[in-house]
């Protein structure tokens, strides 16, 4: 396999200087040389996300960025058995790998992680709870607070399924459509804003294909169009209760 | 090294003896004394760094001469150097005397800088303070400030230190969050830096910005504020630690980005010029200060200014604060040449080193890159050697740093050396500094209750700024200003 380059970047918030680096040259190497060359497999690995206290730059979630560009994969893991899966098969996959890592599971997140050697496959969203009424989308470390919310509307007899996309780009719309076509409403949420955010390309994919079968909506609860706020962060965060209000609204629309 | 730094020297004199007929070491006074100093105190306290100009080769030497002007009987007393133990410097600077008194020498202004031989870049030293501060040095106690400049340094200093070392406590209270990075250490280049400031002048700073706001005339209140996350706070609570910013007092923001700052600066150094040329506002003179660390040295943004600045000769002053470590990376490892301010030639600006912990040697060199800058000479590019005495932010528990060398810095603490100098020199008396610190005291613990009792932003606030129009994202459908509308907390704000 040779080596390989593992990249780290101290907060996904500093990764923009090397923005024009991975999306002009680590993405397109391959397609504009005609294969004759690669960038080896490159992975980079950013913590990400909403902490508490980051303030404006310790807290963005750049994803959408990313996601935009063709030729590199982005990967986000949810809990640190996922990290450790997902992570090897970034590494291994001859493709480059923006990897973002949720900073608010660094202190928080325990799990049993499995000490051999094992790989989660990418492009392959994962359905970690099974629901009739709605289907919520969610990657990352909100896929908790959106665990939260499932289990709140579970006591007003709502049954949610959760999907968790694991890899956004190329992401697995199979397995979202399937869920959709079983419940005919969706909901997506993300820490970063609304506007451009990744919310919108699964919306509008999951409309083109399903939009018969859809019986309300596609929410979206995502975080506000404003920088990351420092003191508001609790007011600018997708909040179990924004979701709850979502889920309701949804299902009875 | 040596020889270089004499190739100038052969091309400033003929000019200057021209224009100066009084003997040399006189013309020196203030700024030079205090670099003097060291030479001529006992060889084992020369300073870890008495200021380098980085050489520019011309022509040929004449050490001879020198040696005759300098010749150290012509000083009557010196007053004491502020610090004498520099022993372990970990950037080995050569300091033999020869190569030293060689680059005292170009501390001359370029009166007419068409006899000279230097061409286009105008690498090395060239302002002095005033040639009129010669007339009154012929008395035996050559100072470098007045008293009341002496206690104003003093308290600048010491309400930095207080201000910080309250910003840990109330840290470690829960009373402020985030990511809060502390400047113990660096007091003096702030302080001697900015107190030569005027008020339209612009700072430009990092994360580590607290003490610059200070310094540059914020109220503690307001920065506390600011920490605090209050709305009384200089940006309304917005930003916290590392977003200061004020437009009153021209501070434009602390940046967590390092480098990012940089070209922040260099804008404001260029729309002074634009007034000044393009406007033809005859006054306009502001200078800006860009303050940043020795890691964003080896930053692409950091050359990228540097050579705008030179190019159009920019009124701004580029002042590193080497304090050997950028978060847990010594600068030695990361540099392929330590020496930060050899890159200022290399642009075509000056580059200087000076001893950051002392704030006389600090002040001395900023009087003349402030000066150099005002009068449209151009940029200059300063290296502060420095210390943080703490870890890079108070999350930081400082394990990675050798305790031997965080001694050694301790012992060379600026406001310590500042009292020494100040007690030692009768400009003050030790009740004049207790008062002063006293009254700090009063005005940082006055600064917490201010905080304590400010309200916090109303939820409305979090919308506002995003774009031009203050109210947020304007006015919806039914009337009312969006960002007032209750149902925003749903979770989409709907441009």
């Amino acid at each position: 396999m040779g080596n390989r380059a593992i990249a780290e970047i101290q907060f996904a918030d500093y990764i923009y200087p090397a923005f024009d680096q991975i999306v002009n040259e680590a993405a397109k190497f391959r397609y504009r040389s005609g294969n004759q060359f690669n960038c080896g497999g490159l992975t980079i690995r950013a913590p990400y996300g909403a902490v508490g206290h980051g303030g404006h730059y310790h807290s963005q979630s750049p994803e959408a960025f990313f996601c935009h560009v063709p030729g590199i994969k982005v990967v986000i893991p949810r809990s640190p058995r996922q990290a450790k899966g997902l992570l090897l098969s970034c590494i291994r996959d001859p493709n480059p790998v923006v990897f973002f890592e949720p900073k608010w599971l660094y202190r928080l997140a325990v799990e049993e992680v499995p000490e051999h050697d094992y790989m989660l496959p990418l492009s392959e969203a994962e359905v970690i709870r099974q629901g009739s009424d709605i289907t919520l989308v969610g990657w990352g470390a909100q896929l908790s607070v959106m665990e939260q919310a499932c289990n709140e509307a579970e006591k007003d007899g709502i049954s949610c399924e959760l999907i968790d996309l694991k890899t956004l780009l190329p992401w697995d719309k199979e397995t979202v459509e399937a869920s959709v076509r079983k419940t005919g409403r969706v909901l997506i949420s993300h820490e970063a804003p609304v506007t451009g955010g990744f919310g919108a390309e699964i919306s509008a994919s999951i409309v083109e294909r399903c939009f018969l079968r859809l019986e309300a909506p596609v929410a979206r609860v995502c975080g506000l169009d404003t920088p990351f706020p420092l003191v508001f962060e609790p007011f600018y965060m997708p909040t179990k209760n924004k979701i709850l209000d979502a889920i309701k609204a949804t299902v009875n629309y | 090294m040596s020889l270089s730094h004499h190739h100038l020297n052969t091309n400033i004199l003929p000019t200057l003896s021209a224009t100066i007929p009084t003997p040399f070491p006189l013309v020196f006074s203030a700024p030079i004394v205090s670099f003097l100093s060291f030479i001529f105190s006992s060889p084992l306290s020369l300073p870890s760094s008495p200021p380098i100009f980085s050489p520019f080769p011309s022509s040929l030497p004449t050490r001879k001469k020198m040696a005759t002007a300098f010749s150290p009987s012509k000083f009557a007393a010196q007053p004491f150097p502020l610090n004498t133990t520099s022993q372990n410097n970990p950037l080995t600077i050569p300091t033999t005397a020869s190569p030293f008194l060689g680059s005292t020498r170009k501390l001359i202004r370029l009166s007419s800088s068409s006899n000279l031989n230097i061409r286009r870049r105008s690498g090395t030293v060239v302002a002095v303070s005033d040639v009129v501060k010669e007339n009154k040095s012929k008395s035996t106690l050559n100072l470098l400030i007045t008293k009341e400049e002496g206690l104003e340094l003093y308290e600048d200093m010491v309400l930095g230190r207080a201000f910080e070392d309250m910003c840990a406590q109330m840290y470690y209270r829960g009373k402020m969050f985030g990511f809060v990075h502390l400047y113990n250490g660096q007091e003096a280049i702030s302080t001697g830096f900015i107190k030569l400031l005027k008020q339209q002048d612009s700072v430009v700073s990092t994360y580590r910005d607290h003490v610059h706001a200070l310094s540059k005339g914020v109220s503690a209140r307001a920065v506390m504020s600011e920490l605090f996350g209050k709305t009384t706070g200089c940006c309304r609570g917005q930003g916290g630690s590392m977003h200061m910013f004020s437009r009153e007092h021209n501070v434009l923001g602390g940046f967590a980005f390092i480098g990012e700052g940089i070209p922040v600066a260099t804008g404001a150094a260029f729309t002074s010029k634009y007034k000044r040329e393009v406007l033809k506002e005859a006054d306009c003179d502001h200078v800006t200060l860009a303050f940043f660390g020795d890691g964003t040295c080896n930053n692409g943004q950091f050359f990228e200014c540097l050579n705008m600045a030179a190019l159009w000769k920019l009124p701004i002053v580029f002042v590193v604060e080497n304090n050997l470590w950028a978060i847990g990376m010594s600068h030695l490892r990361a540099t392929s040449d330590p020496q930060i301010y050899k890159k200022g030639p290399a642009f075509g600006m000056p580059g200087v080193h000076v001893d950051g912990m002392d704030v006389l040697k600090v002040r001395e060199v900023a009087k003349e890159a402030i000066g150099r800058a005002r009068r449209g000479e151009g940029p200059t590019l300063v290296e502060c050697e420095t210390y943080r005495f703490r870890g890079h932010s108070l999350a930081d528990p400082d394990e990675l740093r050798d305790p031997a060398e965080k001694a050694h810095y301790a012992a060379r603490d600026p406001i310590t050396a500042l009292k020494k100098y100040l007690i030692e020199n009768s400009l003050a008396s030790e009740a004049d500094l207790k008062a002063i610190d006293k009254k700090i005291d009063e005005v940082v613990e006055e600064a917490v209750e201010f905080a304590d009792e400010s309200p916090v932003p109303p939820q409305s606030q979090l919308l506002e700024n995003v774009f031009a129009d203050p109210k947020g994202f304007g006015i919806g459908p039914d009337g009312q200003y969006r960002c007032e509308d209750p149902k925003f907390t749903e979770g989409t704000a709907q441009v």
